[in-house]
């Protein structure tokens, strides 16, 4: 990474932050969803943490902390004017019910018709899966980050999944570091592209078959 | 009605083989005072359903060091090491559920229901074993209720009767749980006079409550200690 180039797990956020309207009910998942608040600016958009909270505020300061109130990362959170504290189960049916505007999920990969891994790696112990197939299952939106290719420069973004799916329903919009991917009718659509790529290039690193958008922006830097 | 206990006399009602629903997310909402008294108490071969097992050596992670556990059912383990490492060497079994149908099948429990169909795992490791069936339109898996002979739960404070109000987002699991066993002990940090409390702010009516005691933790910088 040169020097001027910005942190792609950042400009993942700010992309998402853009994407977020005024008013939206959200929860944001652990990885890279957790960076969106600070780019957020004067929008304000309502966090729902899913250990039974609406209306998270920002890390308070060290005095402040109270670990009676955390995120669903475990870690010390606080609360806006206007939160609301409720019990497990009712966050849960806040986001089956389609309650929540918009999750916004990492993911290990996502396949060529929208559906996404991000609870498990094949050949490792499966202990853990928290809220991640409610959430998937049950938002209104599904916006999915993840950068473009792993640590070894393998795609994400790929035919079909090798790791284990998270549900049936598809992403709405799948954003990297190098490209904005809608999904409709079960396909990839290229919408937006790092002005700095070729389309040849994206394709290389991009295992799915996508479309392109008849009005792809190029200016998504 | 004289529902207090001593947190060593609580567990004493806990029996070997028994399922053991325990409140809080993480350690935040966990009966620390009980689990520690679980402890020390001889019933084993327990079946737990929480949503974690604590963090190493402390909460219910403390009872998974002890031998006491058989069976973890929750939906997130991975943050115990020990919970990890007692899986792979084949001491303890683990069903893994989602957090959202976790909570609901304890809610279920609770309200005298046979069960619940949703969207959450279907098509997914998760939902092996489980009955699919489509509801105008869409796909849904069968997942049955969850109960337990006792629950262990915390909440903030309890009047008298046995009414319980929680703090924060140490609420969790715990409302639920206390309505999905057969007997319910709250871990308390105060009891207060009954009438103390507006009865709009109680969040478990007494009705739920069988045992009370009280946490011997303080809390100090925002954390539960034990106290010097």
């Amino acid at each position: 990474m040169s020097h001027h180039e910005q942190d792609p797990r950042i400009k993942i956020a700010k992309r998402v932050a853009q994407e977020l309207r005024e008013g939206d009910i959200v929860n944001l998942g652990v990885g890279i969803p957790t960076l969106i608040p600070d780019y957020l600016g004067k929008k304000q958009v309502y966090l729902q943490s899913e250990n039974g909270l609406l209306g998270m505020g920002p890390t308070p300061p060290e005095e402040k902390i109270d670990m009676d109130l955390i995120s669903a990362s475990k870690k010390p959170v606080s609360m806006l004017p206007g939160a609301s504290l409720f019990d497990s189960a009712d966050a849960f049916a806040m986001i089956r019910g389609g309650h929540v505007d918009v999750a916004v999920l990492g993911a290990l990969q996502v396949d060529q018709s929208g559906e996404i891994a991000n609870w498990a790696v094949p050949g490792q112990r499966i202990l853990g899966v928290g809220g991640a197939m409610d959430l998937l299952a049950g938002a209104k939106k599904v916006i999915v980050t993840l950068t473009h290719q792993t640590k070894n420069g393998d795609p994400k973004l790929v035919k079909t999944l090798t790791y284990p799916r998270t549900g049936l329903r598809k992403a709405d919009l799948i954003i990297t570091e190098k490209a904005v991917f809608q999904v409709a009718d079960g396909q990839l659509i290229l919408v937006e592209k790092d002005p700095e790529l070729t389309l040849g290039q994206l394709r290389s690193i991009t295992d799915a078959h996508f479309e392109i958008a008849a009005d792809l922006s190029v200016s998504f830097k | 009605m004289n529902k207090y206990k001593k947190a060593d006399e609580a567990v004493k009602l806990i029996k070997s083989g028994d399922t053991v629903l325990v409140g809080g997310f993480g350690l935040s909402g966990t009966p620390l005072t009980l689990l520690d008294a679980l402890t020390h108490h001889h019933a084993k071969e327990l079946t737990v359903i929480s949503n974690n097992l604590g963090e190493e050596g402390r909460g219910l992670g403390k009872l998974l060091l002890s031998g006491q556990l058989k069976k973890a059912i929750g939906s997130y383990f991975t943050t115990n090491r020990d919970a990890v490492a007692a899986w792979s060497r084949g001491e303890l079994e683990i069903e893994l559920i989602p957090q959202g149908t976790l909570a609901e099948a304890i809610r279920a429990g609770g309200a005298g229901l046979g069960g619940f169909y949703t969207k959450t795992a279907v098509g997914t490791k998760l939902a092996e074993g489980k009955e699919v069936r489509e509801i105008d339109g869409e796909w849904y898996l069968f997942q049955k209720p969850l109960k337990g002979d006792v629950a262990l739960i915390k909440a903030a404070k309890a009047d008298k009767l046995g009414n319980l109000v929680y703090h924060r987002t140490a609420r969790n699991f715990n409302p639920a749980m206390a309505t999905a066993a057969d007997l319910v002990i709250a871990e308390v940090d105060e009891i207060v006079e009954t009438g103390t409390f507006h009865p709009e702010e109680v969040v478990t009516p007494h009705v739920y409550v069988d045992v009370v005691v009280r946490n011997r933790y303080v809390k100090k910088g925002g954390k539960y200690v034990v106290p010097s």
